[in-house]
C-alpha cells in the first residue's frame, strides 16, 4: 500500500481553554459552549455532536453582567452588601433569586425589594468555614429555590416562606453549577471534585402523588472543577477546567439503544488549527493570540516499518507572531510556497509576506487591507500561491490576486440571494480552476474561478460538511460529513462518481460509522490517483478506490502486518480502507511529498500537565 | 407490563381479501419486512417501519395461490404454491412470477413452513412432510398418505427445539381432533387424540402453540369462548401407541362463543396471549392481550370495522385484517420492575381483601379474580402437569405430609419428611416446605415437649426457607438454646433481624463449655489454631514484622513496661484462642451474618460486660491471626474476613465503651486495641506519603514511553 516517512510532530503546544459556561437550546438541539478565553462554540447535537461554529468574541463576560445592570437601571433593587454570584428568574418572571456570599435573596421584580433573605449555613463537615459562596441558584415554577454552594451542599428553599426545606451534602468541595430540566423533574449539579450528580423528582411510593427530590446518579467524567452543566431532555452536559465537554445521555430517556446513546467526550476542536507549506516543509500553528511557524527537520537515513530514524536536522521554531489587541484568532493559513501568511480576528484581516534569505526570515506586513476584508471565517491559498481566497463572515467569497509584495482584489462571489449563511470550509483544485465552499447547512457550492461564476451546487445533504478537498487531475470533490459519510462528486460532470454511488449502495462499515470524531482533513497522493487520504482525531486512513469495499463481516482495522499469508488470502482480505491508529490524538496529517507525511499529535497527558492541579483526594485511610 | 401501541395501516391499497381473509403473513429474511399473501393471486413484501410495500408479485390470470408465500432464510428466496401443486421460487430481483423457477409436485401442498436456521418443510394435505431440498431433487416423487380419509389438516406450526426441527399439525375428523408431532430429524411421527373433556360439542376455532424444553403447549380457542391448554411432550414416551391428551381450561369466557366472525388467538411469549374476537355477543370485535400466568387481561383494543378472524404475530408486531386493510399493532411487554412492585406493597394490605395463601408458588397460576369461586377446584384444573393419560385420584404426597405433622410422633414425621424430600422437586415444593415448617412450629408451640429437631434441620437445608417465612423457628430455637440450629439458620437465612442476631450472640457467649461439648456444630469456619501455639517463639517473631503492626515498638512505653512485668502466660493469652473451637465456630457464624449498624448497636448494649470482653478477646485474637500472613486472611474454609473482624470490634466498642473502660480485666485488651489502631493509622499515613513517590515513578514510566517532541518514523500501510 505504501511506505512513508512520517514527521511525527508533538511540539504543537495547544491547550484548549477551560469551559466556563454551556447553554442548551431545545428547539434547535444545539449547544453553545463558552470557554475561558472568550470563544463561543456551537455544537449541533443532531449532527453527530459536530462543532458547527466558532465565534471568537471577546468580552463575553461583560455580556453576562449586562443583565443585572439593566435590572438595576430599570428599578433600583435593594442594595446588597456583597457580590451577587448567581441569579435565577422565576419562570413567570415575577421574582428573582440571587445567590451571594452566605445568603440568597429573593427579589420581587415589581417592587424591586428583597422579600426574603435566606442565610446559608457556613458549616462544612462540622467545621465553620470562613464564607459560604452560593455558586448557583435555580428558581422552579412552584416557588422552590435550589441553591448550590461552596460548602458542598445542594439546598431546597421555599421562596414563599424563606425557609430551608431540605439539604443534601454531596461533596467535600464546592458545588459550582446547577441546571434544571425543562420539565422541572430532574436537575444536575457539578462539583469542584469533577463529579456530576443527577437529582430526580420521584414519587415517595409508587402510585402516590407525593414526590421528593432524590439524588439518583453520580457521574465522574472530569478530573477538575465542573464549572457548568446543562440539561437537555435526553442528556446531561458538563464542562469545566479540564477542557472536556462531556455529553452523558440518560439511558432511561434514550429510545433507541444504539451508538448515539454512548457517552461523548469532546476535547479537540472539530476544525483545523494547523496549515502546512509543502514546498518549504513549514507548519503554521494557530493559537488563541499568536501564530507559530516551524520548519520540519530532515533525515537521510532509511528504515523499515516502525523504525525511528536519526535526525540530520531537527525542527526549528522560525517565528512567533503575536496578534495586536485582545481579540482571538479565528483562522489562519500559510501559502503552499511558504511566502505568505494570512490570519483574521473578529475585526481585522492580516496578510504577511515572508522572505527567506538563507537562515534569516524577514516578515513584512501587507498594509492597507481593503475594508471588506475584515473578518474572515476561512482563508485559503491556491496551489501556486498566486491567489488568496477569503470567506468573509458576511457570506461573500473574495478572490485576491497576489503578486510580488502586493495584492489585487479580483472578484467577490456574493452569497446566494436569500441566504445569510457564511461559508466556513473552502477547497481549491490544484489547477486553480475550481473553488468549492461549504457553509454549515446550505450545501456545497462550486465556483469556476476562471469564469468567475457559480458552476454547480452539490445536492444537499442532511449533515454538515466536516472536510472537503478537490482531487488533482480528475477534479473530483471529496466531501466528508459529520455522520461519517464520504462522498465523491465529479465537478466537470456535475454528478456523483460511480465509486461514490457504489459506496452509498453498499454502505460503510459499521465501525467506520461509529467513530465519534469528524474527519478534519482530506488530501490526495500526487502519483496515486486512486488514493484518498483522510484522518480524524484517532485514526489516519488511506482509501484505495481500486480495492473492494469492506462489508460488516470483514475486519476494518488490522493493526498487524500480514505475516506469511499467501497472496490469495491477502487478496481476499484486502479492502479499500487502510487504517493506522499509531498517531493519536491526531490534530493534523498531510502529505508533504510522495513519500513523506507530516502528523501533528497532541497527547492528552501533555495537556493535563499544563492544567492547574485538581483537588487532591486521599487514596488511603480516612 | 404488556401494552399495545398505536395501530397503523400498512397500505391504503385494498387487498383482494376474500371472505376467508388473507392467506397469510410471513416473515422475510429482514426483520422489518413481511410477506403478505392475499387470497387471490398476489404476494406483497411490506416494510413495516416505512409502512409501504417493497415489492409485489402476481401469478397469471386463472391461477390461484393456495399456500402463503414464505421466505427460505437460508437462500433468501421466496416460495409460494399456486393451484395446489405448483411450486414457485423467486427472489427480490425477479419481476414476473411466470418466469421464475417452477416445480410441479405430485401431491397437493397444505403449507410450506420456514423458520430461521433450517431449510423449509413442505406439508402435504395428506399429512406427509418433506424437506424442500429433498423435494426439489425429485419433484415428482411419490408422496405417501399419512392421515386417514376425511381427516383434514386444520392448523400447523414448525419449531426448532434444541436445533431439531419439530413439526406439529392438528387434524379434524367428524368433530374429533388429532395432533401429529413429527420430529423431522429422527422421522418419528407421533399421533395423539385430543380429548375435549366435559364439553364434547364445542368446536375448536383457533390454535396457537409455544414450546419450552419438554413440551409443546398447544392452546386452543373453543367455540364456547374459553381457552384450553394441552401439553404435548416433544419426545414421545411410546411412539407406537396411540395416545390421548387431555386439555385443561386456561382462561374462561375470553370471547363470546357465538360470534359471526371468526376468532383467533396467538401466543406472544411464555405468559401472554393475544385474542381476537368479541368479548360479548353484541359488542364490537376486540384485540386483547391476556397474561395466562396471572390470568389477567393486560390490555385490549377495539377494532370497530371488524376483522377476518385472523391474527399473526412476528417480532413485535401483530398483524390483522381490520376492515379491508392490513393493520399492524406493535406489541410490547416490558419487564415490570421489582422496585415498582415493592412500592406497591405498602398499599397492598387494605382491610377487607381476602387472605391470600402465605406461600405463593410462582410456578403455578393462581386462580385470582377470574370468577373461580372454588379455589380448590381451580387449583386442580390449573395444575400445570396435565399430561397424565389417566388422572390419579390419589392424595398428593404433600397433603399426606401435612396431615402427618399434625398428629404423628416425631419419629414418624422425620421418616415422612425424608420421604418427601427424597421425591423429585415438584413445582409446589416451596409451598409444601413452607407449609410443613409452619405446621411443625405451630405444633411446637402447642406442645412444649414436641421439638422435631432433625426434621427442622433437614427442612432448613433445603435452602428454600428464610427468616421472614418462619420467624417462629429461630424464636423456638432460642428458647431451646439449640445452638446448632441457630448456627444453621444464621448460615442459611439471608434476612435475620439484628435483634435476633444479637440474641443468638448472647446465647453463643453465655452457653457453658460442657453443654457445647454435646452439640454438633459445624466447624467449617474454624481452623485449628492450637497446633501453631506450640511454637511460641516463631509466633512472636511474626507478630512484630507483619503488616505494620508491631505492639512492641510502640511509644506507649510505660504501660508496656507495666505489662511486660506480667508473667509469660499473659503473652500466651494473646496468642492462644480465648474460646473453645465450637464456640469459635458459632461466633464466626455471627460475624458472617448481615446487619445494619444502626439497628444492631442498641441490642449490643444489652450483652453483659464479661461476655463483651470475651468476644473482644476473640476478635483481637482473630486479628492477630489475620496479620500473620501477607494477604491478611485467615486459614480454613470460609473464615471471617478482616473487614468483618474490624467492623465488629468497632461495633462492640461503640456500644459498650464506658463499660469496658471501667473494667480492670479489659485494660490490657484495650491497650492492645489502641496500639492496633495506632499502627493502622501509621500504615495509612505512610501509604499516603508513598503515594507521591509512586506518582513520580509513574511519571518516569510515562517519559520512557514518550519519544520526545519530534521524530521521523517509518510507516508502512498494508
Amino acid at each position: 500500500m505504501g511506505e512513508f516517512k512520517v514527521h511525527r510532530v508533538r511540539f504543537f503546544n495547544y491547550v484548549p481553554s477551560g469551559i466556563r459556561c454551556v447553554a442548551y437550546n431545545n428547539q434547535s438541539n444545539r449547544l453553545a459552549v463558552s470557554r475561558t478565553d472568550g470563544t463561543v462554540e456551537v455544537y449541533n447535537l443532531s449532527a453527530n455532536y459536530f462543532q458547527e461554529k466558532v465565534g471568537c468574541e471577546d468580552g463575553s463576560v461583560k455580556l453576562f453582567q449586562i443583565t443585572p445592570d439593566k435590572i438595576q437601571f430599570e428599578r433600583n433593587f435593594d442594595r446588597q452588601k456583597s457580590r451577587i454570584l448567581s441569579l435565577s428568574w422565576h419562570p413567570s418572571g415575577t421574582h428573582i433569586a440571587a445567590g451571594s456570599i452566605d445568603y440568597i435573596s429573593v427579589f420581587d421584580v415589581k417592587s424591586g425589594s428583597a422579600i426574603h433573605k435566606m442565610i446559608v449555613d457556613r458549616q462544612h463537615m462540622g467545621v465553620s468555614k470562613r464564607k459560604c459562596i452560593v455558586w448557583g441558584v435555580a428558581f422552579l415554577s412552584d416557588g422552590t429555590v435550589i441553591s448550590v454552594d461552596s460548602a458542598g451542599k445542594v439546598q431546597f428553599w421555599d421562596s414563599a416562606t424563606g425557609t430551608l426545606v431540605k439539604s443534601h451534602l454531596i461533596a467535600n468541595a464546592d458545588v459550582q453549577s446547577i441546571a434544571v430540566a425543562e420539565q422541572e423533574d430532574s436537575f444536575v449539579v457539578g462539583t469542584a471534585e469533577g463529579t456530576v450528580f443527577h437529582f430526580q423528582l420521584v414519587p415517595v411510593t409508587s402510585n402516590s402523588s407525593e414526590k421528593q427530590w432524590v439524588r439518583t446518579k453520580p457521574f465522574q467524567h472530569h478530573t477538575h472543577d465542573v464549572r457548568t452543566v446543562a440539561h437537555s431532555p435526553t442528556a446531561l452536559i458538563s464542562g469545566g477546567t479540564d477542557t472536556h465537554l462531556v455529553i452523558r445521555p440518560l439511558m432511561e430517556k434514550v429510545e433507541v439503544k444504539n451508538y448515539d446513546a454512548a457517552l461523548r467526550k469532546i476535547t479537540f476542536p472539530h476544525r483545523r488549527l494547523i496549515s502546512c507549506s509543502k514546498k518549504r516543509q513549514l507548519l503554521l500553528f494557530q493559537f488563541a493570540h499568536h501564530l507559530e511557524l516551524w520548519r520540519l527537520g530532515s533525515t537521510v537515513a532509511t528504515g523499515k516499518n516502525g523504525d525511528t530514524l536519526p535526525l540530520s536536522k531537527n525542527a526549528d521554531h522560525l517565528l512567533h507572531l503575536k496578534t495586536k489587541g485582545p481579540e482571538n484568532i479565528i483562522c489562519s493559513c500559510i501559502s503552499p510556497c511558504g511566502s505568505w501568511i494570512a490570519y483574521s480576528t473578529v475585526s481585522r484581516f492580516f496578510l504577511y509576506r515572508l522572505n527567506y534569505e538563507h537562515d534569516n526570515i524577514s516578515l513584512k506586513r501587507v498594509s492597507k487591507m481593503p475594508p471588506f476584508l475584515r473578518c474572515a471565517l476561512q482563508i485559503l491559498f491556491s496551489e501556486d500561491s498566486t491567489k488568496l481566497f477569503v470567506a468573509s463572515n458576511q457570506g461573500a467569497l473574495h478572490i485576491v490576486q497576489l503578486s510580488g509584495g502586493s495584492f489585487k482584489h479580483l472578484h467577490a462571489f456574493q452569497p446566494q440571494s436569500g441566504t445569510v449563511e457564511a461559508m466556513c470550509l473552502l477547497a481549491v483544485s490544484s489547477d486553480g480552476n475550481w473553488l468549492a465552499a461549504s457553509g454549515t447547512s446550505a450545501g456545497v457550492h462550486v465556483y469556476n474561478v476562471k469564469q468567475l461564476k457559480l458552476h454547480c451546487t452539490v445536492p444537499a445533504y442532511n449533515f454538515p460538511v466536516t472536510a472537503m478537498a478537490i482531487a488533482p487531475n480528475t477534479n473530483n470533490l471529496v466531501i466528508a460529513h459529520s455522520d461519517q459519510q464520504v462522498f465523491e462528486y465529479s465537478i466537470p460532470d456535475k454528478q456523483y462518481t460511480d465509486w461514490s454511488r457504489t459506496v452509498q449502495k453498499q454502505g460503510f462499515h459499521h465501525l467506520w460509522l461509529q467513530r465519534d470524531t469528524p474527519i478534519t482533513h482530506i488530501s490526495f497522493h500526487p502519483k496515486r490517483p486512486m488514493h484518498i487520504l483522510l484522518h480524524d482525531a484517532y485514526m489516519f486512513c488511506i482509501i484505495d478506490k481500486s480495492l473492494p469495499l469492506p462489508n460488516d463481516k470483514t475486519l476494518l482495522y488490522n493493526p498487524f502486518p500480514p505475516t506469511n499469508e499467501s497472496d490469495v488470502v491477502r487478496r481476499r482480505t484486502a479492502h479499500a480502507f487502510k487504517i493506522s491508529k499509531i498517531y493519536k490524538p491526531l490534530l493534523f496529517m498531510d502529505l508533504l511529498d510522495e513519500r513523506t507525511l507530516v502528523a501533528v499529535e497532541r497527547p492528552l497527558d501533555d495537556i493535563i500537565a499544563q492544567l492547574p492541579p485538581p483537588i487532591k483526594k486521599k487514596k488511603f485511610g480516612t | 407490563m404488556a401494552a399495545l401501541e398505536e395501530e397503523f395501516t400498512l397500505s391504503s391499497v385494498v387487498l383482494s381479501a376474500g371472505p376467508e381473509g388473507l392467506l397469510g403473513v410471513e416473515q422475510s429474511d429482514k426483520t422489518d419486512q413481511f410477506l403478505v399473501t392475499d387470497s387471490g393471486r398476489t404476494v406483497i413484501l411490506y416494510k413495516v417501519s416505512d409502512q409501504k410495500p417493497l415489492g409485489s408479485w402476481s401469478v397469471k390470470q386463472g391461477q390461484i395461490i393456495t399456500c402463503p408465500a414464505v421466505c427460505n432464510f437460508q437462500t433468501r428466496e421466496y416460495i409460494v404454491v399456486h393451484d395446489n401443486k405448483v411450486l414457485r421460487i423467486w427472489n427480490n430481483e425477479d419481476v414476473n412470477l411466470d418466469k421464475v423457477f417452477k416445480a410441479t409436485l405430485s401431491a397437493e401442498v397444505y403449507r410450506i413452513l420456514s423458520v430461521q436456521g433450517t431449510e423449509p418443510l413442505v406439508l402435504f394435505k395428506e399429512g406427509a412432510v418433506r424437506g424442500l431440498e429433498a423435494l426439489l431433487a425429485d419433484p415428482q416423487q411419490k408422496i405417501e398418505t399419512v392421515i386417514s380419509d376425511e381427516e383434514v389438516i386444520k392448523w400447523t406450526k414448525f419449531f426448532i427445539v434444541f436445533r431439531h426441527p419439530v413439526l406439529i399439525f392438528i387434524t379434524e375428523k367428524h368433530g374429533n381432533y388429532f395432533a401429529y408431532v413429527q420430529m423431522f430429524n429422527s422421522r418419528i411421527l407421533t399421533k395423539y387424540t385430543l380429548l375435549l373433556g366435559q364439553d364434547e360439542n364445542s368446536v375448536i376455532e383457533s390454535f396457537t402453540a409455544s414450546v419450552d424444553r419438554k413440551f409443546i403447549s398447544l392452546m386452543s380457542l373453543s367455540s364456547d369462548g374459553c381457552i384450553y391448554e394441552t401439553l404435548i411432550p416433544i419426545r414421545p414416551t411410546d411412539p407406537e401407541k396411540n395416545q390421548t391428551l387431555v386439555r385443561s381450561l386456561l382462561l374462561k369466557a375470553v370471547v363470546s362463543g357465538n360470534t359471526r366472525n371468526g376468532v383467533a388467538l396467538t401466543a406472544l411469549d411464555q405468559d401472554h396471549i393475544a385474542v381476537l374476537g368479541s368479548p360479548q355477543a353484541a359488542s364490537k370485535e376486540c384485540l386483547s392481550v391476556w397474561n395466562i400466568k396471572f390470568q389477567t387481561l393486560q390490555t385490549s383494543k377495539e377494532l370497530p370495522q371488524g376483522t377476518s378472524g385472523q391474527l399473526w404475530y412476528y417480532g413485535e408486531n401483530l398483524f390483522m385484517l381490520h376492515g379491508k386493510s392490513l393493520t399492524v399493532i406493535p406489541y410490547k411487554c416490558e419487564v415490570s420492575s421489582l422496585a415498582g412492585a415493592l412500592g406497591k406493597l405498602k398499599h397492598g394490605q387494605d382491610p377487607g381483601t381476602h387472605v391470600m395463601p402465605r406461600f405463593v408458588n410462582w410456578e403455578t397460576p393462581q386462580g385470582c379474580g377470574l370468577g373461580f369461586q372454588n379455589s380448590e377446584q381451580s387449583r386442580r384444573i390449573l395444575r400445570r402437569r396435565k399430561i397424565e393419560v389417566s388422572l390419579q385420584p390419589e392424595v398428593p404426597p404433600s397433603k399426606q405430609l401435612l396431615s402427618t405433622i399434625m398428629e404423628d410422633s416425631e419419629k414418624h414425621i422425620e421418616v415422612e419428611v425424608r420421604k418427601f424430600l427424597a421425591l423429585k422437586q415438584t413445582p409446589d415444593f416451596h409451598t409444601v416446605i413452607g407449609d410443613t415448617v409452619t405446621g411443625l412450629l405451630e405444633r411446637c408451640k402447642a406442645e412444649p415437649s414436641f421439638y422435631p429437631r432433625n426434621c427442622l434441620v433437614q427442612l432448613i437445608q433445603t435452602h428454600v426457607l428464610s427468616y421472614s417465612l418462619c420467624p417462629d423457628l429461630m424464636e423456638i430455637a432460642l428458647i431451646k438454646k439449640d445452638v446448632q440450629l441457630l448456627q444453621l439458620c444464621l448460615q442459611q437465612f439471608p434476612d435475620i433481624p439484628e435483634s435476633v442476631t444479637c440474641a443468638c450472640l448472647k446465647i453463643f457467649l453465655s452457653i457453658g463449655d460442657d453443654s457445647l461439648q454435646e452439640t454438633d456444630v459445624s466447624m467449617e469456619s474454624v481452623f485449628d489454631y492450637s497446633n501453631s501455639v506450640h511454637d511460641e517463639k516463631m509466633e512472636e517473631q511474626t507478630e512484630i514484622l507483619q503488616n505494620g503492626f508491631s505492639p512492641e515498638e510502640d511509644k506507649c512505653s510505660n504501660c508496656d513496661q507495666e505489662l511486660n512485668k506480667k508473667p509469660q502466660d499473659e503473652t500466651k493469652e494473646s496468642t492462644s484462642c480465648p474460646v473453645v473451637p465450637k464456640r469459635a465456630a458459632l461466633l464466626n457464624a455471627i460475624l458472617h451474618s448481615a446487619y445494619s449498624e444502626t439497628f444492631l448497636l442498641p441490642h449490643l448494649k444489652d450483652i453483659p460486660a464479661q461476655h463483651i470482653t470475651l468476644f473482644l478477646k476473640y476478635l483481637y485474637f482473630l486479628y492477630l491471626k489475620c496479620s500473620e500472613n501477607a494477604t491478611m486472611t485467615l486459614p480454613g474454609i470460609n473464615p471471617p474476613t478482616l473487614n468483618q473482624i474490624m467492623d465488629w470490634i468497632c461495633l462492640l466498642l461503640d456500644a459498650n465503651f464506658t463499660v469496658v473502660v471501667m473494667m480492670p480485666e479489659a485494660k490490657r485488651l484495650l491497650i492492645n486495641l489502641y496500639k492496633l489502631v495506632k499502627s493502622q493509622i501509621s500504615v495509612y499515613s505512610e501509604l499516603n506519603k508513598i503515594e507521591v513517590s509512586f506518582r513520580e515513578l509513574q511519571k518516569l514510566n510515562q517519559e520512557k514511553n514518550n519519544r520526545g517532541l519530534y521524530s521521523i518514523e517509518v510507516l508502512e500501510l498494508f
